[in-house]
């Protein structure tokens, strides 16, 4: 006799039933919409300020579907009728609110409220489906370190003259040692306590160099790994904040390996405002202009001035502070109207900002922006061979010089920085953080939305055909038992999307391709039972029992090929990226649900159907 | 257990299977030695970018629009459809340029691809309108690291397979397994390099989904083996194989029908970035399905094993050496 306690059906029913309402929300398909926060975090949108977005389309043509303020009050979504009008949608928003508003394309979820409430949610889709773009940047790490090496060498120099010992200028070697010549080993010494006293972390060495007593002071090993890592957690901040800016739905900013970050902003339609503001691998800093009385060192750099047009900058050679204390950064106009970008340093930089402004009021501040870019260069190597590589550079300019009104603090202000559209620039980059150490793309890739969505249109199309053919097959050939395994694929199929929905994957196309082949595969385990129950059946058992050994016999079997093709996928996971990973994510899953519904969901329906008649003559199989 | 009434005397082949299996996979590797893959975008390195325009444009004249930009190496085709145009170049980055023509230059200085001003000069020479449907840029470096990455994973997954199949059967059933696998692989990785099809990431993932698809198979019949080794005492090796083809044969072709029949679609439905990927699998269970057959089973009549190499672990030390009978 064939029967599952009832406590068994009731288990893989309600699995099922569960299953059918975490793969609910994959059928509501999402709005185009448009996103509005504030340009500062404390913002709150009022209902006034989106009756005033969404006035704005309406006499356009441009048809809204809904409008909401978020449940924290700092953001709210406008959804569009269609998709084609989100590009002109965003356009008119902007203007019709002017500053102070990030306003970015996103797309609204459909899912109906009581399965938002119980945490169901759509899968993610990767960008070859959605569309978007990814880029990896390589950090520069040594850059990073070498610039250390720099600050050392110039916050040296500023100790040995107030305390009015001569020295000759200090030298940084390759491995970014910083070596200072004296005259006498007194004052060698003196220095080296005073640097120690700063700086208690260096390694100091002594050596003499003809008639010079030398002092070679290094960061050690482990202060330079500690650096390191802080430069990269503080890169991935600062692109973590630029991408919040954009405010791109669910995206993604990961450091991959030692040295590496990825970013991934999928269903951004307008890629190009992406590239500009995560391109922009820079660095700001604040200098004094130069002025003979006080230093003699200084450094010339290009200079747009708005009314004297381009010239150059004289600016001091040691900066006053770099963007990694700048807080926060917002644009207002000034009493006179005109656009100003308002600045609140940390209170670090607000110590470093008044030290430097409280002798200098009168005199000219500059803001500098680097730029980190790269090139490709031909370069031959060991064996011989032309070879391109990338060559990392920097551009800088200056983008703002303005008269220093009065001591500086924590929070200060810059006038005269140009039009509204470049104080909102300068706010966002100022605001958006700087970076630690260089970065330059190693990676990037862009999939238009057109291409992402026929994608997922060729997708689903696969899925139907293919399991259509499957199962016309299935009960061609199975007849009945070719029914149940139907049954037990479809509900492979909801599991599946069900599993992939609640961990959180990302559907990509491999990730697709894996789901047909899953298909494919699926039924396999229920072609190894039946063929068994058709041997069984052979060789003469009663149909019963050829049910029950056909499925005991087969378990072992099914168990141990699907355990190898899992750890198959496990490997894929490992070494793959992106896509590829996608694809063993469902392949791993489809083979986990399939031993699930072609076992377990399949003897339920036998079972439940034909188990327990006792009078069974023949089985259609 | 009773033995089925027709047995297919698949063993009576096994020579002509092994010269033949061993002939593909020497040409194979003479292919992949003189020929190689043609690699990827993935792990070449290089920049492509896909184009679609309204009306199919000419391919010669998208070349002499590429050439005037500076780029005297791409490699443009029709991807899919004649409206389709995918341009290759081993150049690097594609940096946003159309707002800045300044930068545009500069990156054409370089010789770098700028996607938009392309797509601009072509829409302005063509008289035609082109929409960018991907641009994909990856470096020298990513590139050897995927190449890399992937050799190491399919490696990997070889040996992983191998004590995964020595623990749950015996070493020589492990080997069998390991050479069908190598097998797979190396044929069509073979008939990848023969018809210069693109080697990309897709095809990496689909042959690890090869391996274990063959793996799937093969221990299927393995199963079989064991069980019949174990229950059909007083049958000959040779033929307790050929019993447990003949049993399997049905599922093996069911499945393989199954699992090529969505393939099929997937190849003609699924998109032409999805493709490589069905091609590769198309390729690889035909010859896994066969290798399951013909080279599993072979290599492990070939080691000679007998039922005790199966028995119960407590019967470990029989090496073959000593015809013991098993005690029943």
């Amino acid at each position: 006799m064939n029967k599952y306690p009832i406590w068994k059906y009731l288990l893989i029913l309600s699995v099922l039933a569960v299953a059918a309402i975490y793969a609910m929300p994959n059928i509501y398909p999402p709005d185009p919409a448009v996103q509005i926060s504030g340009e500062t975090s404390g913002t709150q949108i009022s209902q006034s300020t989106l009756e005033r977005a969404v006035d704005s389309l309406e006499p356009q043509g441009i048809e809204v579907i809904g409008s909401d303020v978020s449940e924290d009050g700092v953001s709210a979504l406008i959804r569009l009728a269609d998709r084609d009008h989100q590009l002109a949608a965003n356009e008119l928003i902007k203007e019709a609110l002017g500053p102070g508003y990030v306003v970015a394309l996103n797309l609204a979820p459909t899912t109906p409220q009581w399965l938002r409430d119980i945490g169901a949610q759509p899968m993610k889709l990767g960008l070859d489906l959605s569309g978007g773009v990814h880029f990896l940047l390589e950090v520069d790490i040594e850059a990073a370190v070498a610039d250390r090496a720099e600050g050392l060498a110039s916050q040296v120099r500023t100790q040995l003259l107030e305390e009015g010992i001569r020295y000759r200028t200090p030298e940084i070697t390759e491995d970014n040692h910083v070596r200072i010549g004296f005259r006498t080993d007194a004052d060698r010494s003196e220095a080296r306590t005073l640097v120690l006293e700063q700086n208690p972390d260096l390694q100091v060495a002594t050596e003499e160099e003809g008639a010079l007593y030398i002092l070679d002071l290094a960061y050690s090993e482990l202060a330079i790994r500690d650096f390191e890592e802080r430069a990269l957690t503080q890169n991935l901040t600062s692109l973590k904040n630029r991408v919040n800016e954009l405010g791109v739905a669910e995206p993604l900013v990961q450091r991959q390996g030692s040295n590496r970050i990825v970013v991934e902003l999928p269903g951004i339609q307008d890629t190009a405002e992406a590239k500009r503001i995560i391109g922009k691998t820079a660095n700001l800093e604040f200098r004094l202009e130069h002025n003979p009385n006080r230093s003699a060192f200084y450094e010339e750099f290009e200079f747009m001035d708005v009314t004297v047009g381009l010239g150059t900058a004289r600016l001091d050679r040691d900066e006053i502070l770099t963007g990694e204390l700048v807080s926060d950064a917002s644009t207002s106009f000034d009493e006179s109207g005109r656009p100003q970008v308002n600045i609140t340093l940390s209170s670090e930089g607000g110590t470093l900002m008044h030290r430097a402004t409280r002798d200098t009021v009168g005199e000219r501040m500059a803001v500098l922006f680097i730029e980190y870019k790269s090139r490709a260069v031909e370069q031959i190597n060991e064996d011989g061979e032309v070879e391109t590589i990338l060559e990392s550079y920097s551009d800088e300019k200056v983008i703002s010089l303005a008269t220093i009104q009065s001591a500086l603090g924590v929070q200060f202000r810059i006038t005269g920085a140009g039009s509204q559209a470049e104080a909102s620039e300068l706010a966002l980059l100022l605001r958006a953080g700087a970076l630690a150490a260089p970065m330059t793309f190693v990676e990037e890739r862009t999939v238009g939305p057109s291409l992402g969505a026929e994608n997922v249109a060729s997708g689903i199309k696969s899925i139907q055909i293919g399991l259509g053919l499957v199962v016309l097959f299935m009960l061609f050939y199975y007849r009945v038992f070719g029914l149940f395994a139907t049954v037990a694929l479809s509900a492979n199929l909801v599991l599946l999307t069900a599993v992939m929905s609640i961990i959180g994957a990302t559907l990509t196309l491999p990730g697709i391709a894996g789901i047909v082949l899953t298909l494919g595969m699926a039924v396999d385990a229920n072609v190894l039972i039946f063929s068994r129950i058709r041997e069984e059946l052979k060789n003469g058992a009663p149909p019963q029992s050829a049910i029950k050994s056909g499925y005991d016999l087969a378990l072992s079997t099914i168990v141990d090929a699907n355990l190898t093709t899992l750890i198959v996928a496990l490997i894929l996971y490992l070494i793959g990226s992106g896509p590829v990973q996608g694809f063993a994510v469902t392949l791993a899953v489809g083979i986990v649900t399939s031993m699930f519904t072609a076992i377990l969901g399949s003897r339920a329906l036998v079972n439940l159907t034909i188990g327990g008649r006792k009078d069974l003559k023949a089985l259609w199989i | 257990m009773s033995i089925p009434k027709k047995v297919w005397d698949f063993m009576a082949w096994r020579k002509i299977a092994a010269i033949a299996s061993i002939a593909l996979v020497l040409a194979s590797i003479g292919s992949l030695a003189t020929r190689g893959l043609n690699l990827g975008l993935d792990f070449s390195g290089g920049t492509l970018i896909e184009l679609e325009f309204v009306e199919a444009p000419a391919i010669e004249s998208v070349r002499a629009e590429l050439s005037n930009l500076g780029v005297e190496d791409a490699i443009v085709v029709f991807f899919g459809a004649d409206t389709d145009v995918l341009v290759r170049t081993a150049s690097q980055m594609v940096s946003n340029c159309e707002s800045d023509p300044d930068v545009a230059a500069q990156a054409a200085q370089q010789g770098r691809v700028c996607a938009d001003t392309l797509v601009n000069s072509l829409n302005a020479s063509l008289d035609s309108e082109a929409e960018v449907l991907r641009v994909e840029s990856v470096g020298p470096q990513i590139g050897e690291e995927l190449r890399e990455d992937g050799g190491l994973g399919l490696l990997a997954a070889l040996i992983v397979v191998m004590l995964y199949v020595a623990m749950r059967f015996q070493y020589k059933f492990s080997f069998g397994a390991v050479v069908a696998l190598f097998h797979d692989v190396l044929i069509t990785l073979g008939i990848f390099s023969i018809f210069y099809w693109e080697f990309d990431l897709t095809v990496l993932a689909a042959l690890l989904a090869v391996i274990g698809y063959s793996l799937n198979d093969t221990i299927v019949v393995f199963d079989r083996i064991r069980e019949n080794f174990r229950s059909l005492r007083d049958v000959e090796t040779e033929e307790a194989i050929n019993i447990s083809l003949t049993q399997t044969l049905g599922r093996t072709l069911v499945t393989s029908l199954t699992t090529l029949l969505v393939l099929v679609v997937l190849f003609l439905f699924g998109g032409e970035m999805i493709n490589n990927f069905a091609q590769a699998l198309i390729i690889g269970i035909i010859i896994g399905t066969y290798s399951s057959i013909y080279v599993a089973s072979n290599v492990v009549l070939s080691l000679n094993v007998k039922t005790q190499d199966l028995m119960p672990p407590e019967k470990e030390e029989s090496d073959g050496e000593f015809e013991e009978t098993p005690y029943r």
